[in-house]
């Protein structure tokens, strides 16, 4: 039988007959480890002595001056192992690989953070390892392509359809349907059929039990606000998820790229561009055509330029309990700006936009209030996009020096 | 009914053939003369897959169709049109193939009923398994299409019966693991899967996935009762043309 979760209308298993096997396999291993104490023991285990877990979470305190508004803090999801809250869920699946017997992982990857990520866990627990990267992606995010690639891994440029992140997912689906007895696929975030949902939302609660524990102990009290970005929804249900039941806001921030007017977004469910529709095996909101076609998406993020949104959040919005809203790319390079100048922190594009968003709310929240900020990144691997739109000379020079060198 | 017209066409042939098209590949008019030819040439019924943006279960050459197709501008509606069109030139039974997005944007209901109006005799929709797909199968049975399940050889033989309790017009049995377009190995092991295949249904059953040559249709005689080509048919006609595929078809058996 195919077991299906849904939330509310949301979710579901629209799986190809071939891989309903593997899917039963899955669901069966996950509800099992769920289950096992030891296995959530061994996981804050790895993640404490692997990747840098508890991460902290940092009060932003010339930020909060700046503003003049709410205290504002942050969680340091970018002191992960690899620079991003992608390890967590990627030592997670791979200890349930573990569980399994499998011998082999692939992933897909957009901005390049999952893909090195799980280059990492293959390596450490001595798989064989493949990553799909649409080849817009590729062109914008190379250092993680050198960086998957020391680690051992292959990287298959996707050539089809719109060449991001959708059409990666496509393709690892394709190498699954073919070698599933051996292979997991590591799915990056908390979309695709069930229990991919749950399953990366589960290990992604991980931030939000640290950060509600670390924000009692510094400050005696809940935040008002936590800001999270969203592409597929993993970083903002993994830090919304132990807040649900308590009353604070949480807001879901969507790449809003050159503004939701123009059409050239990601903005599922802050957007009315959105729209219910089923692909990539579950149901959700997409940016898609009257037909169904599925539409061109756009983020000076990579990491966000993706055309579904995770289930869950799609019934959180519907029931009103995350507010969504989008930052454009120039909100976000000007909050990027600010973080760098201001605290000497360094987001992800992609976490930048939850920052953005914040810094137009906090002023007018009272300083007694506090936010919390989910930076789910660090931005050092975004250095050629950040430098080209920072139009920045130096390193123009610097890039033009080091390719004549190479044509030497 | 399409199960007793398979039944009365194979007192007459060892195997009858199946074949697909992307409707809208290269183009809305060379898809009628592509069918035109295919059915000149003499298939038993033909598989239309009006093209998604994301098909997952293709592989490269079809996932190529579907994309082209969208991008010289294919719409759900010319499909339907072009349908009903086929449906009235030609005498032999027209199923729909696609992705469930396409059925779900359009209205379930409204989709399966504008196909039985057209006088489509069927649909195989590769990514909704029975369990998902409760409105699905309920409209199909109002308007007495056959819905087409799919069987492969990662199905359990449960799973197979319950498959069975579904499906109308015939079974697909998938040759592999895979996607369309890779090769398969026409051995014992695949004859063993048949069998098993065979047991589990009342239903005719067909086999695709890899199919090119008159040499796998041979081997299928006596084990399957329909030989789906797929993805060769879109080689043959993008190396040699259209005309290319009548006599591709008629060397099959």
């Amino acid at each position: 039988m195919v077991e299906s979760r849904y939330y509310g209308q949301y979710g579901g298993s629209y799986l190809p007959e071939i891989l309903v096997s593997t899917f039963d396999q899955l669901v069966t291993a996950f509800k099992e480890a769920k289950n096992d104490p030891a296995f959530w023991e061994e996981y804050e285990q790895i993640m404490s002595s692997y990747s840098c877990r508890p991460t902290p979470l940092t009060f932003a305190g010339n930020l909060t001056e700046y503003f003049g508004g709410a205290r504002i803090y942050i969680k340091r999801e970018d002191l992960n192992h690899t620079g991003a809250h992608k390890a967590n869920n990627v030592m997670g699946q791979g200890l349930l690989v573990k569980r399994m017997g499998k011998k082999r992982v692939i992933a897909e990857t957009g901005a390049g953070q999952h893909g090195v990520a799980t280059a990492t866990m293959a390596a450490k627990f001595g798989f064989k390892c493949t990553i799909y990267m649409g080849e817009v992606d590729i062109a914008r995010q190379r250092p993680n392509v050198f960086w998957m690639e020391r680690l051992g891994a292959e990287v298959v440029p996707v050539t089809d359809g719109t060449r991001i992140l959708k059409d990666a997912i496509n393709e690892a689906f394709r190498d699954w349907v073919t070698n599933m007895d051996d292979t997991h696929y590591v799915l990056g975030t908390a979309c695709g059929p069930h229990p991919y949902p749950e399953m990366v939302s589960y290990f992604q609660s991980i931030i939000g039990r640290e950060a509600k524990k670390q924000i009692i102990k510094s400050e005696g009290k809940l935040p008002e606000r936590i800001y999270a970005c969203v592409g597929g929804g993993s970083n903002a249900l993994g830090i919304f998820s132990s807040f649900l039941d308590d009353s604070v806001e949480l807001v879901g921030v969507e790449a809003g790229g050159d503004g939701l007017n123009t059409g050239r977004h990601a903005a599922r469910l802050a957007s009315k561009d959105g729209t219910v529709g089923i692909a990539q095996g579950f149901k959700t909101y997409f940016l898609q055509n009257s037909d169904g076609q599925m539409q061109e998406t756009h983020s000076v993020a990579a990491g966000l330029d993706y055309v579904g949104v995770s289930p869950i959040l799609s019934l959180l919005k519907e029931e009103g309990r995350v507010r969504f809203e989008s930052a454009t790319d120039r909100e976000v390079l000007d909050a990027l700006s600010l973080t760098l100048k201001k605290e000497g922190l360094v987001p992800a594009l992609e976490s930048a936009h939850a920052f953005a968003q914040a810094f137009k709310e906090v002023p007018n929240l009272s300083r007694d209030d506090i936010i919390l900020i989910n930076q789910s990144g660090r931005g050092d691997k975004d250095i050629f996009t950040i430098a080209d739109a920072f139009k920045d000379p130096d390193w123009q020079k610097f890039i033009q020096q080091k390719a004549e060198e190479y044509r030497a | 009914m399409l199960e007793s017209y398979l039944r009365n066409r194979l007192k007459k042939k060892d195997i009858l053939l199946m074949t697909h098209l992307v409707l809208g590949y290269p183009s809305m008019e060379d898809s009628f003369r592509i069918i035109e030819t295919m059915v000149e040439a003499g298939v038993d019924l033909m598989e239309l897959q009006i093209p998604f943006s994301e098909p997952v279960a293709d592989g490269p050459v079809i996932l190529h169709a579907n994309q082209m197709a969208l991008e010289r501008g294919a719409t759900v509606k010319q499909a339907f049109e072009l349908a009903e069109k086929v449906v009235k030139n030609f005498d032999i039974p027209f199923l729909i193939m696609t992705y469930y997005n396409i059925l779900f944007k359009y209205g379930v209901p409204r989709f399966v009923s504008e196909m039985a109006k057209k006088g489509i005799k069927g649909s195989i929709v590769p990514d909704l398994p029975p369990e998902e797909g409760e409105e699905y199968f309920n409209a199909m049975e109002e308007h007495s299409l056959s819905s087409i399940l799919i069987f492969s050889p990662t199905t359990t033989l449960d799973r197979m019966q319950y498959l069975a309790g579904f499906a109308g017009g015939f079974v697909y049995c998938v040759a592999r693991k895979g996607v369309t377009g890779s090769s398969t190995d026409f051995s014992e092991e695949l004859a063993g899967y048949l069998s098993m295949c065979r047991n589990t249904t009342n239903l005719p059953i067909a086999l695709g996935f890899g199919v090119k040559e008159k040499k796998d249709v041979d081997f299928l005689t006596q084990k399957a009762d329909i030989a789906v080509i797929g993805t060769q048919t879109i080689k043959v006609i993008e190396k040699d043309g259209i005309d290319a595929a009548g006599d591709f078809i008629r060397r099959l058996r």
